[in-house]
């Protein structure tokens, strides 16, 4: 496979580069080092522009208006999109807009009236609801919340964990257990508004992230109708599984970006910083560290973007998807890591955006499937069905 | 086990020798009238130059004598800060009356149990 960019994905790739560059670059060193927003007039005047560069909504489909890009293309766009400090998980702060979440496209036609269509109007947002206090790698088996049928819908009983924006959002897709017998065959995805009665969110959770916070959800007696099954009844886990592994091509491109920009600014420091009478680039040391970085990168964005393209051409990419996630959060962990060493003292502070990438970076490791689970799925591909 | 969701530690007078003594460290601050009726919430984040101090004794050059206050020190000041404005929200119904001025871009909704 050839992933060098063609001439108009590199046209694309610099406007973007560009954009990081000249418009959010300047406007984040005026705000606090953990901010994930930006002032309310400075994000419409860049939403504006991104429309303008024809870019907003780009992982919108083309049928629901998206601009019609290509996941390879979107792969290296998100790359660019991630360098700079809050990059890893607010992309040029949001302002290319975002598609919500990809399940609600396979909504029926009364459920896109009243949330697909909202959300890509920016009216509605939204939060996904999988992970439990009893787990969230095996979601099949740790799923309990309970769905149970009564006066024509069904009635919500349980807990959710680690959910992002769930205190912001007007709807989510929560995964609740409708058949206790079945595994994962028993599993059933609703929408739920969250001015439903029965539906709190009952605190926020602190974590590595300072910027940004998940919360802990609360469904006591929850009533909602039929109205609000995604798909079909039992069959939720489909949905979730197929949102996993989807995400995690984009989730690893956000890693190589940040990993990009960690790499660019120790090669920086170290041709400019010196120790003894000798620059940093001169230490084998160092540069055994820089050349572990390029091979860490290069290693995460072939696999990423091999993932794309069998996506992009319609083939299996679970396994594909696994390696890219996998490299680029491992990877991507230890170029900056690697990065903050290299700045020693100057690596540690907030003056720069090492130690936020380093936190936020942990965090992949973790989130959208941890490491250990992307190799028991790699796994078991090489060594054949009968490990499932 | 969770974290303290409401800040209950004891009220102290808003004065330089108090603010003088405040750790040069990140976290979250509120400020109360004489009464105890919360008027401000406030994070010492990382562009204060002395954390919590330099943020305290701007309160007081900017307020004068009579308030008083309490702090947290909390490397997650940020979301500490949201999580403290939305429990104020859920407990009084409203934002402290200096936060309400000028509230953040966006606010969540907290009904905790």
């Amino acid at each position: 496979m050839d992933f060098e960019p063609s001439e108009e994905q590199q046209m694309l790739i610099d406007q973007v580069r560009r954009f990081v560059r000249e418009e959010i670059i300047p406007l984040e060193a005026k705000l606090d080092p953990d901010a994930s927003e930006l002032e309310p007039a400075d994000h419409k005047r860049l939403v504006e522009k991104t429309k303008a560069m024809g870019l907003f909504g780009i992982d919108i489909p083309k049928e629901y208006g998206g601009p019609d890009i290509d996941i390879v293309t979107r792969v290296l766009l998100a790359i660019e999109m991630a360098q700079h400090r809050a990059g890893l998980y607010v992309p040029c702060y949001g302002t290319f807009g975002g598609a919500g979440l990809a399940q609600i496209f396979e909504a029926n036609d009364d459920q896109k009236e009243r949330y697909l269509y909202p959300t890509l109007r920016g009216e509605k947002k939204t939060f996904f609801g999988l992970t439990e206090p009893s787990g969230g790698s095996d979601p099949a088996r740790a799923i309990q919340t309970k769905a149970e049928r009564k006066d024509n819908g069904w009635v919500l009983n349980g807990a959710k964990i680690f959910i992002s924006n769930a205190d912001r959002a007007q709807y989510g897709i929560v995964f609740a257990r409708t058949d206790a017998s079945k595994g994962r065959a028993g599993i059933t995805c609703f929408i739920i508004d969250t001015d439903t009665p029965g539906f709190h969110v009952r605190r926020v959770v602190h974590t590595l992230r300072s910027s940004h916070y998940a919360t802990e959800l609360e469904f006591k007696d929850c009533w909602v109708s039929d109205h609000q099954v995604l798909g079909e009844v039992n069959k939720g886990f489909a949905v979730a599984n197929d949102r996993l592994t989807r995400q995690r091509i984009p989730y690893a491109a956000g890693c190589i970006g940040v990993a990009i920009a960690a790499h660019e600014m120790a090669i920086e420091w170290a041709k400019m910083r010196s120790t003894f009478g000798e620059k940093l680039a001169n230490r084998q040391a160092v540069q055994w560290m820089l050349v572990d970085n390029e091979i860490d990168i290069r290693t995460a964005k072939h696999f990423t973007l091999e993932a794309a393209e069998k996506a992009r051409r319609g083939l299996p990419f679970r396994v594909e998807a696994g390696i890219a996630k996998l490299t680029a959060s491992e990877g991507g962990g230890r170029v900056v890591d690697r990065s903050m060493q290299i700045h020693g003292g100057m690596g540690m502070t907030k003056d720069l955006p090492l130690e936020r990438w380093y936190r936020e970076m942990r965090i992949r490791r973790v989130g959208e499937g941890p490491s250990e689970v992307q190799r028991m799925v790699i796994a078991r591909e090489i060594l054949g069905s009968n490990l499932r | 086990m969770s974290m303290r969701l409401r800040l209950d530690k004891p009220w102290k007078p808003l004065t330089a020798e108090e603010a003088e003594r405040l750790p040069g460290q990140l976290g979250i601050y509120q400020i109360a009238d004489a009464t105890g009726t919360v008027l401000y919430i406030g994070e010492a984040g990382a562009r204060s130059p002395f954390g919590l101090r330099s943020e305290l004794q701007s309160q007081l050059a900017e307020r004068g004598a009579g308030c008083q206050f309490r702090v947290e020190v909390n490397q997650q000041y940020r979301s500490r800060w949201f999580e403290l404005l939305m429990v104020h929200q859920h407990d009084h119904g409203a934002l402290p009356p200096d936060n309400a001025k000028n509230p953040p871009p966006v606010l969540g909704r907290l009904s905790p149990a």
